[in-house]
């Protein structure tokens, strides 16, 4: 299993992401934004975490006509698997890749805390090890993390099973931070192998730093 | 040479949290006769064009690919 792992000017998820992919056994690799191609044999691209070109503009707007990002494009229509981690999930959405887009917390704060989030839909490689409504415990940290799709993106999202991840208290009752539509953490593409959410299971992989339950959604990349 | 000044504002319907603080303060500073408040960010181009209609479709090529998100921003260009 060989995971390579996107980094852009600003980013700083990027060795949290080979610490997660590496304690789970991968090999992993990072890869500069100016690089034209991807490592051969890549079986999963992570876009990690952080400030891609320190969010000017809009988070992730710029980041997106970096030279890698043609490589990913091609890599995720070929159908391989890209996950998007917070500032990365902004990445995918600007690119295209994801549906939505994310904008700045209905309460303008930055939030950096734990949260628990529901697990909303299973029947894909990221959240195949959980079952739905599962409730997991993971950080989110954030300024521009408010979901936003239109009526009938919702609906498109609704009917093909692409929300992943909803917030919620610990009871998996709606529990919004930032007020995504519907409460909305992650969503995947209709073909089910591109995912971006906003929190960072990378972050949740040692018990005694607050909680493990990243593994098993990193997990479900491996098992392929 | 043509400026191109274009200014991107979230959607109407799309929820404008800085716009609501904005109102929240301004009516903590006894400005009661404001409505509603949209904020947004402005762009100013300077183009090396003297074409009006060619600055037009530039710049509306620019929004499309970068300036605006057209998910939840709309944009409007003034030439000048």
């Amino acid at each position: 299993m060989k995971v390579s792992i996107l980094q852009f000017p600003g980013t700083n998820c990027e060795y949290d992401t080979v610490h997660a992919f590496e304690k789970l056994g991968a090999e992993t690799e990072i890869i500069w934004h100016k690089a034209e191609s991807l490592p051969e044999g890549t079986d999963l691209i992570v876009v990690a975490g952080g400030f891609s070109y320190g969010d000017y503009l809009r988070s992730g707007a710029i980041a997106k006509f970096s030279p890698v990002m043609k490589a990913v494009t091609e890599y995720a229509n070929n159908g391989g698997k890209v996950l998007g981690i917070c500032n990365g999930f902004q990445v995918l959405t600007e690119a295209g890749l994801l549906p939505g887009a994310l904008k700045r917390n209905d309460n303008l704060h930055f939030i950096s805390k734990h949260h628990t989030l529901k697990v909303e839909n299973n029947d894909n490689i990221f959240l195949e090890k959980l079952n739905n409504g599962d409730v997991v415990n993971i950080p989110i940290a954030h300024h521009d993390g408010n979901y936003y799709i239109d009526d009938a993106g919702l609906e498109e999202l609704k009917n093909n099973n692409q929300i992943l991840l909803t917030y919620s208290d610990e009871n998996g009752n709606i529990k919004n931070p930032n007020g995504s539509v519907d409460s909305i953490a992650g969503v995947c593409n209709k073909n089910k192998n591109v995912f971006g959410l906003m929190p960072h299971p990378e972050r949740a992989m040692e018990a005694i730093l607050g909680s493990d339950d990243g593994v098993k959604m990193l997990e479900g990349f491996l098992a392929s | 040479m043509i400026t191109a000044i274009v200014n991107i504002s979230l959607k109407a319907g799309v929820l404008d949290s800085q716009g609501k603080a904005v109102h929240h303060a301004l009516d903590s500073l006894h400005f009661n006769n404001v409505d509603d408040v949209r904020v947004g960010k402005q762009v100013v181009l300077k183009l090396n064009t003297d074409d009006k209609e060619q600055a037009m479709k530039d710049t509306q090529k620019m929004c499309e690919e970068i300036l605006a998100n057209t998910v939840i921003e709309d944009y409007e260009i003034e030439l000048v």
